[in-house]
């Protein structure tokens, strides 16, 4: 387990827990990345306030990965001006690519998030792209130079939970880059199934921040995600197409 | 005037390090972008803004 490391575009990490910053207080962030054993956080860009003091980076602990997002574009060319101005904030070259057009949904445009993924990678970032699994756009994006790809599991901030999960594992089955389950994901027992089956890493913001108590849900989503992992790792035991199968030995019973 | 952020400001003339040192802005947590290009932290000095230029002034906050 020691050398189980989840690498991302060379980067190595031992937690395979993603969490996201958004929509709780600032002050709360130290505690839930220390509880939820985190690496890698994710962050928005939008139009600095001159009102607020505060700046988000203040409270993330040193020797995180700062994870930006490009909330906000709704094609790839918006896309690609957001990572460029998270890059130029000077916290690293990782990008989470999130293109939506729909604002009731927020489904990731593939086809969009395609193309800047190649603008993005060829520019010498790390490209994380958010997608709806299907197959033949995951195979374009690691084409395209995508450093994981980043499957929904239901629409983001439902936790629903793994609404697709066959298409997930067939993105397991075929893609070599990490496949990192990302958005709707709920509970710690959804994070356990996903990776279960073998997903990488899970990335889950709305869970922790819609839950009674975020830190001690990180932790039990931290729990949970390295259970799956082990599981995994173990090889899960068959289950059988019919009837049942003794755990005791059939033979030395008490009777004639 | 010069759009910044989406507000007018009559600011033209002036350069970026200017602008700057007349908000609350933290230059070290700040991205800037003119008329669609980055600006980079060590042009802000010589970068003046003209009038009609659109600048957009970007920081982290949360997200997912």
């Amino acid at each position: 387990m020691n050398n189980d490391k989840l690498i991302i575009g060379g980067h190595e990490f031992n937690s395979r827990f993603i969490l996201g910053s958004g929509k709780y207080s600032m002050k709360l962030i130290e505690a839930a990345v220390k509880d939820a054993g985190a690496e890698i956080i994710t962050l928005a860009v939008r139009r600095a306030n001159t009102k607020d003091q505060e700046n988000i980076l203040d409270y993330i602990p040193e020797g995180v990965t700062l994870l930006p997002n490009t909330s906000g574009a709704r094609n790839a060319q918006e896309a690609v001006r957001i990572a460029r101005l998270a890059r130029e904030l000077g916290c690293g070259n990782f990008v989470k690519i999130e293109i939506m057009r729909d604002s009731k949904y927020l489904l990731p445009d593939n086809q969009e998030t395609i193309k800047a993924t190649e603008i993005l990678a060829n520019e010498g970032f790390v490209v994380m792209p958010y997608m709806y699994p299907d197959l033949n756009v995951a195979r374009d994006l690691v084409n395209a130079g995508a450093a994981s790809v980043m499957p929904l599991a239901s629409p983001i901030g439902s936790n629903k939970g793994l609404a697709t999960k066959e298409f997930i594992q067939i993105l397991i089955d075929e893609i070599d880059v990490p496949i990192i389950v990302d958005a709707g994901i709920g509970r710690p027992s959804q994070a356990c199934e996903a990776m279960e089956m073998g997903v990488s890493a899970i990335m889950a913001n709305t869970a922790l921040a819609t839950a009674g108590d975020l830190p001690l849900m990180a932790s039990a989503f931290k729990n949970a995600i390295e259970a799956g992992r082990k599981a995994y790792l173990a090889g899960l035991g068959r289950v059988l197409t019919r009837g049942a199968s003794a755990s005791d030995p059939l033979t030395g019973f008490l009777r004639d | 005037m010069v759009k910044i952020n989406g507000e007018e400001l009559n600011i033209a003339g002036k350069s970026i390090s200017e602008f700057l040192a007349t908000t609350n802005y933290d230059p070290k947590r700040i991205a800037v972008e003119r008329n669609g290009d980055i600006v980079p932290k060590a042009q802000y000095d010589e970068t003046m803004l003209c009038d009609g230029d659109v600048v957009e002034v970007v920081s982290f906050v949360g997200g997912g």
